[in-house]
């Protein structure tokens, strides 16, 4: 775990960055709704952004060793079978991370997670 | 409404509206802002470094990903691009965010600060004459507050949790896979949700330790290249499937 300046130093650039990226369209707002480059990303970007997010959390997940990522395939089809059904992202997102934490709780109790 | 009944008790109104407006996502922001601040406190740091997550970089998913990044002590750079890349979509927000009725600078400058995918979706479902600066205000200083309470709340419970107790992360996962179906459904569209697969999957062979960055900045290159290949012809922003 870094020190206490550190972290502090990347939260303040991440906030920096996040800032001027919700600044800068009010400064330039008419080239950006014109551009059909921009309009092309503001409807793809966001889709295959969370795709990848989602792909990147679930990266380290060990497949050879127990219990060889049951507990992230049932929470994440939990997950997805109840947004494609009631479309509450709130719902989704509770009951599969409740699914979850159930699920590691039960199969890896003791510490097996490195 | 005119102005003769008061300004006091237009804003007042306006505030009730704004709780009101703000209560459904309130109920999503507060145990998901819980969920973040189990991972904060169980990831090792300490409790107080939940707000400060949550005001310094005051957007959910990045606050997430912030925790995995700082613990494996990633460069500032790194660290600025990702957040470039997995934040761009607020460009995109700002586009339709209606901060011309917000007044004064200050206030401007918080609308423009506390923009999160939250206060842009529910001020872009009100009718133009609702849209007054103490109800736009009051949705994006209560979004913050149910998150940021919520977040405290979290790390300090989170610290009573018994060890055994974990995997409140997976809030994280579920999160994004929730928001690409939603964008999946937005765009309508196939080829771009399959390009993003093959974009993760490469970047976490060929760039392992730096796999986001990679993966997003393969992704933004392949759209610029399916953009240019569309023709001119097609209208942007209204794609038809590959037929």
């Amino acid at each position: 775990m870094p020190e206490g300046p550190a972290i502090l130093a990347s939260l303040l650039v991440a906030g920096a960055v996040t800032v001027a990226l919700r600044a800068v369209p009010f400064v330039v707002i008419e080239p950006l709704r014109r551009s059909s480059v921009i309009r092309f990303l503001g409807l793809h970007l966001p889709a295959g952004i969370m795709v990848i997010l989602t792909i990147y959390t679930l990266q380290d997940v060990p497949l050879r060793s127990w219990p060889h990522a049951l507990p992230e395939v049932v929470a994440l089809t939990v997950t997805v079978a109840l947004h494609l059904w009631r479309r509450s992202a709130v719902l989704s997102i509770l009951a599969g991370t409740a699914t979850y934490v159930v699920l590691t709780s039960w199969l890896v109790s003791g510490g097996a997670i490195g | 409404m005119g102005t003769a009944t008061g300004r006091d008790a237009g804003r007042r109104g306006d505030r009730r509206a704004a709780v009101r407006d703000t209560i459904g996502v309130g109920l999503g922001l507060f145990p998901i802002g819980m969920a973040f601040g189990v991972l904060v406190v169980q990831s090792g740091f300490a409790w107080w470094w939940t707000p400060l997550f949550s005001v310094l970089v005051y957007a959910g998913s990045m606050e997430f990903l912030m925790v995995g990044l700082i613990s494996a002590a990633t460069p500032l750079a790194s660290i600025a691009a990702t957040t470039f890349l997995v934040n761009s979509r607020h460009l995109f927000y700002a586009l339709s965010f209606p901060r011309h009725r917000v007044d004064g600078r200050l206030g401007r400058a918080y609308a423009t600060y506390a923009l999160t995918d939250e206060a842009y979706a529910l001020t872009a479902t009100l009718p133009e004459p609702e849209l007054t600066s103490t109800r736009i205000l009051a949705i994006q200083v209560l979004c913050q507050a149910y998150w940021v309470t919520g977040g405290i709340v979290g790390a300090l419970s989170g610290r009573a949790l018994p060890e055994s107790i974990r995997g409140f992360g997976f809030a994280l996962v579920a999160l994004f896979a929730v928001l690409a179906l939603d964008a999946i459904r937005a765009a309508r569209d196939v080829p771009t949700p399959l390009l993003a697969v093959g974009c993760a999957l490469a970047a976490a062979r060929i760039a392992h330790e730096r796999m986001l960055v990679v993966a997003l900045g393969l992704l933004v290159v392949v759209l610029l290249v399916r953009h240019r290949t569309r023709g001119p012809g097609a209208p942007p922003g209204d794609v038809v499937p590959d037929a």
